[in-house]
């Protein structure tokens, strides 16, 4: 269990120093910095130290350094995941976490942990929950930090302690509306001749959720095992494939289900409201939601991955000098669909001194070569499905005594398409059952973004 | 709010002015109806604290504070209570009465709260003071001060051990295993664990129908309850295979959870318990269920995938068969943390089969033309650890190792040669004509393992490399300079070509010999030296057969780790200790020893 949590800035100031045991000194602050914070190496080694008997586990985020101690053989997974919420609970509190929001929020920063960890043992960390009886005015108010400053201490109790300590059983809304991002990142290893060597798409479904009273929700994918349990039949009405136009599509009530496509789920983990149970007896996945945004699920797949770009590069080392590239790249989904925001990052060898770039195609876009990242950036505002651009360049290099080995690391994209899914995931319903009867509106949408897209040259 | 931003570094001077302006705000006797200068004041004090002014002389001050019904300010000298109080055992005195305040206050908070800080000050008097109140706590009718009070029990035992016992709280705890409220079971069981973690004499140990009411209080817990609830299940002994199978199949569906410790703790129990079924077709649909989530969580972030990876490690030593196909998911991304690249690796090489050898080969190559260099390195090696693992790669990995050298990336070189010396030992008589491009690379060998290496490889074929009396001749130009491990390599390489071509040998021999046994330190490459040096000079043919004898065959396996310590890292999976390998004993020092079925 934890003995101690601090909180260092960039230098490696101790903000805040929070010891919950006997077995470490306030001291123990410094040798961390010593040996983690300002150690000589530049790539840290470990997230975990272990000195004596002593471990220090840290992650960071912006310029913030979070440490947790521990004298034990700690489960390391359950310390890091407490960091982790510790990170979430500052960037809700304080919308940004910072040294700057450490600085002016420190007290309430210690009344958090005081809350949070007892003897060192995770306790509740709900953000909806600890807000009820964890505020001070330095936090910027919050419809429902005004609204339940007087809640009554037995109710936060219950709350802090019971089935669902993620809900509060009092909130109301004039209008019940459910929002679900189904956000997809495609993850992809592509080598220098083509083959894929890895593909995958991690899913993150999130909700936002406001609802009143008690809902129970039963929300259905088109998973495989589900569908082909139910026969695959039904079609008609409900759910279609992400289509274009619009920036969300409105769930109908009663979901069908969809014909079409259905999509093998290799993995997935849920939110603590889900009950695990019942996904296991029969995958339904059903809950009680929190109020406001929270991650619903995370799922992985790993079949028929629908690549949205595809990448073709040619790199050719023109002695020691020169260096040619040519790089293709084919989009591949609706024609009513597009990408946005897309870079192409193209790396060049250190030793680069000039990049002439010409891109072809219709909008294009722009690239610019960018010495310090050793990389040409190709920047396309929007990419439209089935559409083709390309680009090629000359790098002159300067000539060097020694042979300077280059690594040729992958190009790599960044890009985002709307209403478009790589694993081929669709919702098909959002049910939700409450006592006092209400109609409930379910938008749902569709993102996917590049995780790691990685083309090796 | 920091007062000061800037003046964060006090001499000891301006501390003690510090000290004085806050004590004449603290005792103010301004006109503060709603408390908010004595609030700034408090602020400005944690502040202090925090950046390790010492606060302590204010403890008087800040005490009388505690009547101040406000629970910020509360909560602040509370804090300030916990930092020093220890310190200033005689003051902390003063604050039993405020104390015994507000554990009969009306508000559950503030009751809790105050049980909660009690038990943090180790101080004989507050100690004491506590433990009727305790008694009452623990049967609070507000959830949050019991759960709050089982803790407060364990900080009691840390504290004193035996009044623990004495005061006969730990049944009160065990009765709170009933407890209707899911947080109070859970922190409990959390207290119960760690006390007998801790005590040489308390052995907590579940039966079956303790284990199953815990289990049906997962589905009520938070997260972190799960995870208390989950690893004391590590203490039921099942009496039966059915047993073992009931708890694994009642707790399966936490692989689900979003949380990467409740992953990991019940992939620990489900490893302890698997243990314990006795039919093998049993075990194959479990470790079927566990792999997707092991690699579900090397999408969390990157320090809880290297955590995962380390327990997939030792997972796929133990049993080899999950995982089965999921070899690409371990590739590595070109911005993974080194830590986690040098972890996927092990994975990977655990991984390689003869029908993905060739996949694994062309990934590694691709591994061995990175920046960082341990990662380098460690692909290199891998390389060589394949050939010998799967035979039919072998040729495969040593044309790979070979398009390497020709990098003249020197670590790289380096690194190839050392395991083509292991690939020659595992395959002899095989590989013999990549020789020659080996020696193009002498100049370049800086390091002792790659010398040693390279000077094995000639002395083991001194009779087919022409000029291996040269090559060797040359080595031995530095051998006073070199390390023993380089010593010892040409010691016996040297004789090697003598025993195969006296004639080429026999300048050389001589030398090696005077040197090795007179002029070195190591006692090692001494005693070598003289017992070469008598077989040679009384029985040439029994030196022959000594020293050109067949060597033990050498195999990949080199890293696994032995049976007793597997099984007892098992027992760990998710903690410090599956990350090191080493059993908790070795680092923590109250650790029990556990092992398998006591």
């Amino acid at each position: 269990m934890l003995s101690a949590v601090f909180i260092y800035n960039q230098k490696g100031e101790v903000l805040i120093s929070r010891l919950y045991r006997h077995d470490v000194k306030r001291s123990v602050a410094d040798v961390f910095r010593v040996h983690v914070i300002s150690s000589p190496a530049a790539v840290v080694r470990s997230p975990v130290t272990t000195l004596g008997s002593t471990s220090f586990h840290h992650i960071r985020y912006d310029n913030l350094w979070l440490c947790a101690v521990t004298k034990n053989n700690a489960s390391a997974a359950m310390v890091f995941e407490f960091l982790y919420r510790l990170l979430g609970l500052g960037v809700s509190y304080f919308g940004r976490f910072d040294e700057e929001a450490v600085k002016n929020n420190f007290v309430l920063i210690y009344e958090l942990l005081d809350e949070v960890l007892d003897f060192g043992y995770p306790q509740n960390m709900e953000v909806d929950t600890l807000k009820l009886y964890v505020t001070t005015e330095s936090v910027r108010s919050s419809r429902s930090v005004a609204a339940d400053a007087a809640a009554a201490p037995q109710s936060i109790t219950m709350q802090a302690t019971g089935a669902t300590t993620w809900r509060r059983n009092d909130i109301a809304y004039k209008k019940n509306e459910a929002f679900v991002d189904v956000i997809e990142s495609v993850n992809l290893i592509l080598s220098a001749k083509g083959t894929v060597l890895r593909a995958d798409v991690q899913g993150q479904i999130v909700m936002r959720s406001f609802l009143s009273g008690m809902p129970e929700c039963k929300f259905g994918l088109n998973d495989k095992l589900v569908l082909e349990r139910d026969g695959g039949g039904g079609g008609g009405g409900g759910a279609s494939a992400p289509a274009a136009g619009g920036m969300g599509r409105r769930l109908g009530g009663t979901g069908g289900v969809g014909d079409g496509e259905s999509v093998e789920i290799a993995d997935c983990q849920f939110h603590q409201c889900v009950r695990l149970g019942r996904f296991d007896t029969d995958r339904t996945i059903s809950f009680i939601p929190p109020d406001g945004e929270f991650e619903l699920m995370r799922y992985r797949t790993t079949e028929n991955v629908n690549l949205p770009f595809k990448v073709l590069p040619v790199v050719r080392e023109l002695g020691k000098t020169r260096i040619e590239y040519e790089v293709l790249i084919k989009s591949n989904f609706s024609a009513k669909l597009s990408a946005t925001n897309m870079a192409v990052a193209i790396p060049t060898p250190p030793n680069a001194t000039k990049c002439r770039i010409k891109v072809t195609g219709a909008g294009a876009g722009k690239a610019k070569y960018h010495p310090e990242d050793n990389a040409m950036v190709w920047r396309i505002a929007r990419f439209q499905g089935l559409q083709e651009l390309s680009l090629t360049a000359v790098v002159d290099l300067a000539p060097t005594t020694k042979p300077v080995p280059w690594s040729r690391p992958p190009i790599s994209l960044n890009f985002q398409v709307l209403m478009f899914t790589a694993s081929g995931l669709l919702v098909r319903f959002l049910k939700v059952f409450e006592k006092s009867n209400y109609q409930s509106v379910k938008w749902v949408r569709y993102m996917t973004k590049a995780g790691s897209y990685e083309i090796r040259i | 709010m920091l007062p000061n931003d800037r003046g964060y570094r006090f001499s000891g001077v301006e501390s003690s002015r510090k000290v004085h302006d806050l004590r004449a705000e603290l005792t103010s006797e301004k006109k503060d109806p709603r408390q908010q200068r004595k609030k700034i004041a408090m602020k400005k004090v944690v502040a202090n604290m925090t950046m390790g002014n010492d606060m302590s002389p204010l403890f008087q001050e800040v005490i009388a504070c505690m009547s101040i019904p406000d629970l910020e300010v509360k909560k602040m000298v509370y804090l300030f209570l916990i930092n020093y109080a220890r310190a200033r055992a005689e003051i902390a005195n003063l604050a039993v009465n405020g104390f015994e305040d507000d554990l009969n206050d009306p508000n559950p908070l503030v009751r809790a709260m105050a049980i909660r800080t009690m038990g943090y000050i180790y101080v004989e008097r507050v100690i004491e003071s506590l433990i009727d109140p305790l008694r009452h706590c623990l049967r609070d009718r507000d959830p949050y001060v019991r759960k709050t009070a089982a803790m407060a029990v364990l900080k009691l035992s840390m504290f004193d051990r035996s009044l623990v016992e004495e005061e006969r709280f730990l049944d009160m705890l065990k009765d709170l295993l009933a407890d209707g409220n899911p947080s109070v079971v859970a922190n409990a069981v959390a207290a119960l664990t760690e006390i007998s973690e801790r005590s040489p004499h308390i052995k907590l140990k579940l039966n079956m129908k303790i284990a199953n009411k815990l289990i049906t209080a997962l589905n009520e817990c938070n997260e972190w309850g799960q995870i208390y609830i989950l690893e004391s299940l590590m203490y039921v002994v099942p009496q039966d295979s059915s047993d073992a199978e009931t708890i694994i199949e009642r707790i399966m569906p936490r692989l689900q959870h979003g949380n990467s410790g409740v992953v990991l703790v019940s992939v620990k129990v489900i490893s302890y318990m698997m243990n314990y079924v006795s039919q093998v077709e049993t075990l194959e649909p479990i470790l079927r269920k566990l792999s997707p989530p092991l690699v579900t969580l090397l999408t969390a972030g990157p320090e809880v995938q290297y955590i995962t990876l380390r327990n997939i490690q030792l997972l796929l030593q133990r049993w080899p068969t999950i995982l089965q196909n999921q070899l690409r998911a371990f590739f590595c991304k070109y911005d993974d943390p080194i830590y986690v690249k040098l972890a996927k690796l092990e994975v990977i090489l655990s991984l390689t089969t003869e029908d993905n050898a060739r996949v694994v080969l062309t990934e590694l190559t691709e591994y061995a033309t990175e920046i960082d260099i341990d990662f380098v390195r460690k692909a290199v090696r891998s390389i060589g650890r394949i050939a010998i693992k799967i035979e039919l790669a072998a040729d495969r990995c040593v044309r790979a190792l070979l398009d390497l050298i020709q990098t003249k990336v020197n670590y790289v070189v380096q690194e190839a040669i050392v395991v083509i010396r292991d690939i020659f030992r595992k395959y002899p008589n095989r590989y013999e004509s990549i020789i020659g491009t080996l020696c193009e690379n002498l100049g370049s060998l800086d390091e002792s393992e790659a010398r040693a290496a390279m000077i094995w490889i000639i002395g083991q074929y001194a009779d087919r490399i022409d000029n291996s009396d040269e090559v060797l001749g040359t080595f031995l130009e530095s051998f006073l300079d070199d390390t023993a491990e380089v010593q010892l390599a040409l010691l016996t390489a040297i004789v090697k070509l003598f025993i195969m071509r006296p004639t080429a040998g026999q300048d050389l021999v001589p030398k090696v010999l005077k040197w090795a046994t007179e002029d070195v330190d190591s006692p090692d490459i001494r005693d070598r030296g003289f017992i070469y040096w008598r077989l040679l000079s009384t029985d040439p043919e029994l030196a022959r057969t000594i020293v050109l004898s067949d060597k033990p065959e050498i195999t990949a396996e080199g890293e696994r780790l032995d049976m007793p310590l597997l099984e007892e890292l098992l027992l760990q999976i998710g903690t410090l200790s599956s990350i090191y390998r080493k059993p908790p004993s070795t680092f923590i020092p109250f650790a029990k020893k556990r092992v398998l079925g006591v």
